[in-house]
């Protein structure tokens, strides 16, 4: 068992576990979005970002990949958490306004509008990433990839064009945390696979 | 061996010994006869572009032409970028060393008859120091490279890049085979970890603890291991990694071969990125040569050793420089950052032990070993040893690339070397480190350029480079133009650096065009520690760095723009307007008949003056106006 602090509270876990399982088997709360338990974590929405610190020095890791180890010390309310969570919460709001889950979990951490513009209002899609992971891990088929990089990236089949590969399983679907999915997933499936599903 | 009788069968070229080494060295220098004429005409990216290939075919066609006995006859020799690229194409005529700068095609004959036949110099092809006034015969004693210490450089300018003898012949090889043949692995990790090494591919990491930490994880988790050199060299304006990897492709495979030897790596990859062709050219040339003399591939100078490497072309992202991103890359997947908590030494290409340096860090390596970690720690400062090599550019007089030790004030850099800023007046700011580093105001001009230093007024070494501004440069702009840079260059997976450069440089767009408000100030202090705090890689967590030192150091800049509306250095559009002089104007017209928006008036003869209302603020009557009577404010 390791031994270590979150929120000067003692706690314990087995050697591989990662801060995030940890605090939650304890029921610290840690806002997370592209974490699953059934894929792999990526890393990607930094909402579960938590303070390591120590004596002179201290800084911001995300709980969902950090892996426990003896003797550390984890704060997850601290100012530059705070910072962090608040900054991403009014991002989102403005970028993918139309997210009933996003809005309730920015409410919950106390962001309740955004000072920035909304861009597309029927946006809800934030790029997390699970829908491609579950995809390619959990499938086992890759028919959805992120396309593009930087302030262009979206999530789609490749070229934006229905794909045979996809089996309509469903799986991104589900596992999206804003249904973003639901209605992105027929620009997915090609045709013919449709009237599979449909016929069946 | 004379030189002809070198490549009678490939399998004599082989190299089996330190001695066979040592002995092809001498034989390549004892069948050159020093004092014959050689013309070297540099053949560096750059100058390529500006018409060197024209140059020395037409030297050629000249010396073809004036007939000179065959046994005579001048070599002609292409290398690498002299680094004194505001001046290139250049010609050094050896032995004497005549320098010639600008040189062109049509200055062939010129040099032929003048310079080779009657030993003349050409005067008029000479550098002039804008200082003195006074003509300068020899590279050496040019201030640009006299002040210089050119030990990774060396060889580039000297050696063709493209001929593995010429390389051997000025010491290549050697600091291989001392490795190889007279020190344990043990031994050369030691003396990269005494040199005091540190990596100059970013953050400075000491290279001899990279490689300590790889074979502490090779002993736990065993082979393969894998060396890599990181050549993706993405920040704008940065041309050194590219000039040693075309200029002196030896040194970074030499250095790479010993680092293999000593973590006891069978296989490197060179990530190169796909824009440097002839960087990749020339590394592929000298692997295949460096493996028909027996220093590359099986059973390296017959001690047992083998290793072999080989190219990777980069996708041509910024973000692939990132260690772990470069790994996917290798790897065949999309280069994008990897969230782990875990050393790329211990986990890197396929989860194995690796050891990424950068190119100019490959490069120091044979110095380290040939020349002994006492001789190189004695190079610059302490905690900072050895030299660094700078790209210099912006508003600077001699735009180049310069080998400098570390430690060096940064205004002799600026002043002494780079002949100081164009017009004579003092820099305002020279930005370090690219978009993610920092700028650094000429009251810190003292500032010693050394890892440290650098990080403490809040910039950073980075790749080496060194953007010098003026006046006419304005901070807020060139904020905008490095998020816009990153905001392209992001993977886009991570939620803050995705979002946050973007919302980052709209604040300044917002400056720029005179809608800030002192409130959007501190929004973009809390949203940049958000970045740092928050982004997944050091792309997006280092990318507030030019801003919150320009806010820190030119904060007057930033008020002005918001509370004045008026932009100082006279850059941003919507804050600037155009006037024109009465006193200077000559009425002469050419600003009127340039302006694309016909705005401005006048008789011919009187001064003229521009309808503000109808300008688009274009600046061409700036530009056109003869007596500079075209002013901004
Ligand atoms: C966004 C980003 C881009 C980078 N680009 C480069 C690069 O082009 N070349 C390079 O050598 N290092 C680059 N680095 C640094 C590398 O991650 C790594 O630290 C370096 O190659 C290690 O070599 P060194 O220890 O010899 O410096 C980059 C880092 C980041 C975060
Ligand atoms: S569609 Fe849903 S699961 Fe996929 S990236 Fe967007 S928000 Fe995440
Ligand atoms: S900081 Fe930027 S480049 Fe790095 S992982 Fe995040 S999105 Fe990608
Ligand atoms: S800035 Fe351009 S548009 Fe304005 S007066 Fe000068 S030339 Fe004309
Ligand atoms: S939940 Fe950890 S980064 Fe998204
Ligand atoms: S290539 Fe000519 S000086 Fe750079």
């Amino acid at each position: 068992m390791i031994k270590f602090k979150i929120n000067d509270k003692e706690v314990q876990a087995r050697s591989g576990w990662t801060v995030l399982e940890t605090a939650r088997q304890y029921g610290i709360e840690i806002p997370t979005l592209c974490f699953h338990e059934s894929v792999a974590s990526s890393g990607a929405c930094r909402l579960c970002m938590v303070e390591l610190r120590e004596e002179n020095w201290s800084k911001l890791v995300a709980s969902c990949i950090y892996p426990v180890s003896e003797g550390i010390n984890v704060y997850t309310e601290t100012e530059r958490v705070q910072n962090v969570r608040r900054w991403i919460f009014e991002m989102l709001l403005s970028e993918c306004p139309s997210s009933k889950e996003v809005k309730e979990m920015a409410k919950k951490y106390g962001v309740f509008k955004t000072r920035f513009p909304v861009q597309n209002p029927n946006e809800s899609c934030m790029l997390c990433g699970l829908c491609t992971r579950v995809c390619e891990e959990v499938v086992g088929l890759s028919a959805i990839a992120t396309l593009d990089r930087g302030v262009h990236k979206k999530v789609g089949a490749p070229f934006l064009r229905p794909t045979e590969v996809c089996v309509a399983c469903g799986c991104c679907v589900t596992i999206c945390p804003t249904n973003a999915m639901r209605s992105r997933i027929d620009s997915v499936r090609s045709n013919t696979k449709m009237q599979l599903a449909k016929a069946a | 061996m004379p030189k002809e009788n070198v490549a009678i069968k490939s399998e004599n070229w082989r190299l089996n010994s330190h001695k066979d080494l040592n002995d092809l060295q001498k034989d390549i220098i004892e069948s050159r006869d020093p004092n014959r004429l050689e013309v070297v005409v540099c053949h560096g990216t750059g100058c390529i572009a500006n018409g060197s290939p024209k140059v020395s075919s037409a030297i050629r066609e000249s010396l073809l032409g004036a007939g000179i006995n065959v046994k005579l006859m001048p070599g002609i020799k292409t290398t690498g970028c002299h680094g004194f690229c505001s001046r290139g194409p250049l010609v050094i005529v050896r032995p004497h060393g005549f320098f010639y700068q600008r040189v062109t095609p049509k200055d062939a004959e010129e040099i032929v008859k003048k310079t080779l036949m009657e030993k003349q110099p050409v005067e008029r092809l000479l550098y002039k120091n804008p200082k003195t006034g006074k003509t300068i015969l020899t590279e050496k004693e040019i201030p640009f490279y006299s002040l210089q210490e050119r030990i990774v450089l060396h060889n580039i300018g000297k050696v063709d890049p493209t001929d593995i003898k010429d390389s051997i012949a000025s010491g290549g090889y050697q600091a291989l085979a001392k490795a190889l043949c007279s020190m344990s692995p043990e031994q050369v990790v030691k003396e990269v970890e005494k040199s005091g090494l540190r990596g100059r591919g970013g953050a400075g990491f000491p290279t001899g603890r990279k490689w300590r930490s790889a074979l502490k994880a090779i002993e736990k988790k065993g082979y393969p291991a894998y060396v890599v050199v990181n050549g993706d060299e993405g920040d704008p304006g940065a041309f050194m990694d590219r000039t040693i990897m075309e200029g002196d492709p030896h040194a970074v495979l030499e250095g790479l071969i010993i680092g293999a030897y000593a973590i006891g790596a069978k296989q490197g990859y060179l990530y190169v990125r796909a824009e440097y062709p002839l960087a990749i050219k020339h590394l592929e040339i000298a692997m295949e040569q460096a493996r028909e003399y027996g220093l590359l591939g099986e059973n390296i100078l017959n001690t047992g050793f083998s290793f072999d490497a080989r190219i990777n072309r980069g996708a041509g992202a910024f973000v692939c420089g990132e260690s772990t991103a470069l790994f996917t890359s290798i790897e065949g997947k999309a280069g994008n950052p990897r969230p782990k908590y875990v050393r790329s030494v211990e986990e890197g290409l396929w989860g194995k032990p690796t050891v990424l340096n950068n190119v100019e860090t490959w490069a120091n390596i044979p110095l380290v070993i040939e020349k002994g970690a006492d001789w190189y720690s004695k190079i610059g400062v302490p905690k900072s040893t050895g030299t660094k090599v700078f790209s210099l550019v912006g508003k600077v007089n001699n735009v180049g690339l310069v080998e400098v030790p570390m430690g060096i004030p940064l205004v002799k850099i600026i002043e002494d070397i780079g002949g100081g800023v164009i017009g004579g007046e003092n820099f305002k700011a020279v930005q370090t480190g690219g978009p993610s580093g920092g700028c650094i105001p000429y009251s810190l001009k003292d500032t010693p350029v050394d890892f440290d230093s650098l990080t403490k007024v809040g910039s950073m070494m980075g790749s080496g480079g060194m953007i010098v501004m003026d006046k006419h440069d304005c901070v807020v702009d060139i904020g905008r133009y490095f998020l816009r840079f990153l905001e392209e260059e992001s993977c886009g997976k991570c939620i803050p650096c995705r979002l946050g450069l973007i919302r980052m440089r709209k604040i300044l767009d917002g400056f720029s065009s005179g809608t800030g408000t002192k409130q959007d100030i501190d929004d973009l202090i809390s949203l940049s520690q958000a970045l740092q705090d928050g982004a997944l890689c050091a792309l997006g967590s280092s990318a507030p760095n030019p801003i919150l030192t320009t806010l820190k150091y030119f904060n007057n800049e930033y008020l002005s723009h918001i509370e004045n509306h008026k932009c100082p250095a006279g850059v941003c559009k919507e804050l600037i307007t155009y006037s024109i002089n009465a006193d200077k104007c000559t009425g002469c017209r050419s600003c009127a008949r340039q302006c694309p928006k016909q705005c401005i008036s006048g008789d011919k003869k009187k001064p003229h003056v521009i309808n503000t209302e109808n300008c688009i603020r274009c600046g061409i009557c700036m530009e056109t106006c003869k007596f500079e009577a075209v002013i901004v404010s």
